[in-house]
């Protein structure tokens, strides 16, 4: 097995709101080894994305993080001064994010912006930090990389936007890149172009990255385990063969049959019922019971803990289903 | 036969864009003009709908899917082309002669955030197209009924027919969306990607709904959506676009076993799926969508293409009837040059 990278245990980011206190991210562990691909899946308001942005410490009030531990490296990222994150962000680690409008800057050439990356986490000289940026353009699958240099990001189009977003991220050789749902927003076709490309580049590079999204097609094509989150808290994680084959959660299993599938039509989807709950009013117990076919009396008065189902995946629930034969 | 609840020839629908007169003049051989910039966003589309069938248009962004959607709607007005609906040309009709016609064509929108007015209670929103309709003769209290009873067909109780739609979740939005549309009883509704803002185990229960009101009050859709593993649940025949052309339209099956068009054949190999068994033979296809406001000449999809040769530079190719029901335009399937070479 090789070497752990990333280790996040019992992660919890609060959100001190108004309207009540909102546990975003509530008791969440998992790690990431050198040169894999974790992916982070669950639908809106299960926390995905606040862990990415736990980790970067891109937290603001009314949110904190308000325990835990996340070990990169074995240095512990939320003991760390806000001077010493900064060298962090981009450098260490990067992040990719889900609209590649917003994340690049409209008024600086994409250049300027490439080039901002090296100067703040290297010591090269302008000649050399500009070859570099031009190499990467073109490792991302930038035609002449030389002149869109000087082109501003309204240049691009939505696809060509998201790899110059990865090529910045790739810029620094970050060990670690968190992507936030980075094809969401771009059409099929594309989307199948840029996740090769950063498998590639990922695994070229011997990086390790977090895939933040909530398609599970996308998750099961790219990653090589899954952490699978419902209102703040991790339900199951494991290889991602076993999890999509024979998931142990009652919701993963949900999630999966939900999905209309090209291979078998019927009439109707199995779907799962209701809605997630609201974040603020969760009490004790199971938070999917409400949804769950399986739900009994001990799911109300017990909070299912992580734990080991079979040996390459952990679920958190009283009544895990069985491995199904095919 | 039976009239087609919606039938498209030709349709096309051409943008004028570039600004005002002073941002386009030009100096060009001496003289001064004012070119017209155009975004041709659906340059001849045909299809028909017959009654209780179940249509899908797909593509990607920027295809004119949702373009022709709303020229359907009369939201806007086609540039060309004729738009039957129940037999009645409604192509150039007015604002006030569309009213009637809209009693038998209704729309879902894709963002359950946007198309609900924020200031309503969801009871006047979901009645508002059958008061439009019936004008004043309704008393109040029976189209408040009707509303309730509408709210429960689509799984939401009475006391929530008095909440403002910020109180909902974007699957309920959606649901009244839907009951909205469904108050006049419209033969006819138009779906514009109305499940894509949803989380996945909200749209399967938004696609139940939706097949079960199809067969309850014998519906017709024309679905729009990006999502072909969504168009594969619920469409009976698919029309698949591209720049502002249909590249092919066949039935489900044929097009999910049978693909003909190479941009047919790379959409349905670029979808990812979980059943990672399936996987077929990759199509790679590389670039991206050109702007529609420079067609290429010849086959749109050629810049794109693996398999483009000279004549799809040259020439258009046309939506062909193919032998087995379905019908592509490629010349790779060209039956007139099939025919000559056999």
């Amino acid at each position: 097995m090789s070497e752990t990278l990333l280790d996040i245990r019992g992660l919890k980011t609060h959100f001190h709101t108004f309207s009540g206190l909102v546990k975003a991210v509530d008791g969440v562990s998992f790690d990431v080894r050198k040169g894999e691909v974790v992916g982070l899946v669950g639908e809106s308001g299960g926390g995905k994305s606040v862990i990415g942005f736990s980790i970067l410490r891109l937290i603001e009030p009314p949110g904190r993080i308000e325990a835990g531990e996340i070990l990169f490296d074995g240095e512990d990222l939320t003991k760390k001064s806000e001077v010493e994150i900064r060298a962090v962000r981009g450098g260490e680690i990067a992040m990719v994010f889900q609209d590649p409008m917003t994340s690049l800057n409209p008024v600086y050439t994409i250049g300027r912006q490439m080039d901002e990356m090296l100067q703040l986490h290297t010591e090269l000289a302008e000649p050399a930090r500009r070859a570099r940026c031009i190499r990467m353009l073109e490792d991302v699958g930038i035609s002449e990389a030389e002149s869109r240099l000087n082109a501003y990001p309204h240049q691009f189009s939505g696809g060509m936007r998201q790899r110059v977003v990865i090529a910045i991220a790739l810029l620094a050789g970050s060990r670690l890149i968190i992507a936030d749902e980075p094809t969401t927003a771009l059409d099929v076709t594309v989307q199948s172009q840029i996740l090769k490309l950063m498998r590639r580049q990922i695994s070229e590079r011997g990086a390790a990255m977090i895939l933040v999204t909530h398609d599970l097609a996308v998750v099961s094509e790219m990653a090589d385990r899954i952490v699978v989150l419902y209102c703040g808290r991790v339900v199951e994680r494991g290889r991602t063969e076993d999890v999509i084959a024979h998931p142990a959660h009652p919701y993963t299993r949900g999630l999966l049959d939900s999905i209309p599938r090209i291979t078998d039509r019927q009439h109707r989807l199995r779907q799962i019922p209701g809605t997630v709950p609201d974040i603020r009013e969760l009490g004790s117990g199971c938070s999917f019971r409400e949804r769950c076919f399986r739900a009994q009396p001990l799911c109300a008065e017990k909070t299912p803990e992580l734990a080991p189902v079979r040996q390459t995946l952990d679920a958190a629930c009283h009544f895990p289903l069985e491995e199904t034969k095919a | 036969m039976t009239t087609p609840v919606l039938e498209v020839r030709g349709l096309v629908k051409a943008f004028p864009v570039g600004g005002g007169i002073f941002e386009r003049l030009r100096f060009r051989k001496g003289q001064l003009l004012a070119p017209q910039k155009i975004l041709r966003a659906v340059n001849g589309v045909n299809l028909s709908i017959a009654p209780g069938e179940v249509m899908a248009l797909v593509g990607e962004s920027g295809c004119g899917k949702s373009t022709v959607a709303k020229t359907i709607a009369r939201i806007y007005e086609p540039t060309a082309g004729e738009i039957r609906i129940d037999g009645q040309d409604v192509s150039h009709l007015g604002f006030r002669e569309m009213r009637p016609v809209r009693r038998k064509l209704q729309m879902i929108f894709q963002d359950p955030y946007a198309s609900l007015d924020p200031r309503q209670r969801v009871k006047d929103i979901v009645i508002e197209p059958r008061r439009a309709q019936t004008g004043r003769t309704m008393s109040r209290k029976a189209l408040e009924e009707e509303a309730v009873a509408l709210l429960a067909r689509v799984g939401l109780n009475a006391e929530q027919a008095n909440r403002y739609p910020h109180q909902f979740s974007g699957g309920q939005r959606q649901r009244i969306g839907i009951a909205r549309a469904l108050s006049v009883r419209p033969k006819l509704i138009i779906a514009d990607e109305p499940v894509s803002a949803l989380d996945v185990s909200i749209q399967a229960q938004i696609l139940n709904l939706m097949m079960d009101l199809r067969d309850e009050f014998g519906l017709s859709y024309l679905f729009v959506s990006h999502d072909l593993s969504v168009v594969h649940h619920i469409a009976d025949k698919i029309g698949v676009m591209y720049l502002g052309f249909m590249v092919e339209t066949a039935s489900r099956d044929q097009l999910f076993n049978q693909p003909k068009h190479p941009y047919t054949k790379a959409l349905l190999s670029a979808a990812p799926t979980v059943d990672k068994a399936l996987r077929k033979p990759e199509i790679e296809i590389t670039g991206e969508v050109p702007s529609a406001l420079r067609l290429p000449h010849g086959c749109c999809f050629r810049t794109r293409c693996p398999l483009a040769f000279d004549r799809c530079a040259a020439e258009r190719p046309a939506l062909q009837a193919q032998p087995d029901g379905s019908s592509v335009a490629c010349h790779l399937h060209d039956q007139t040059s099939v025919a000559r070479s056999a």
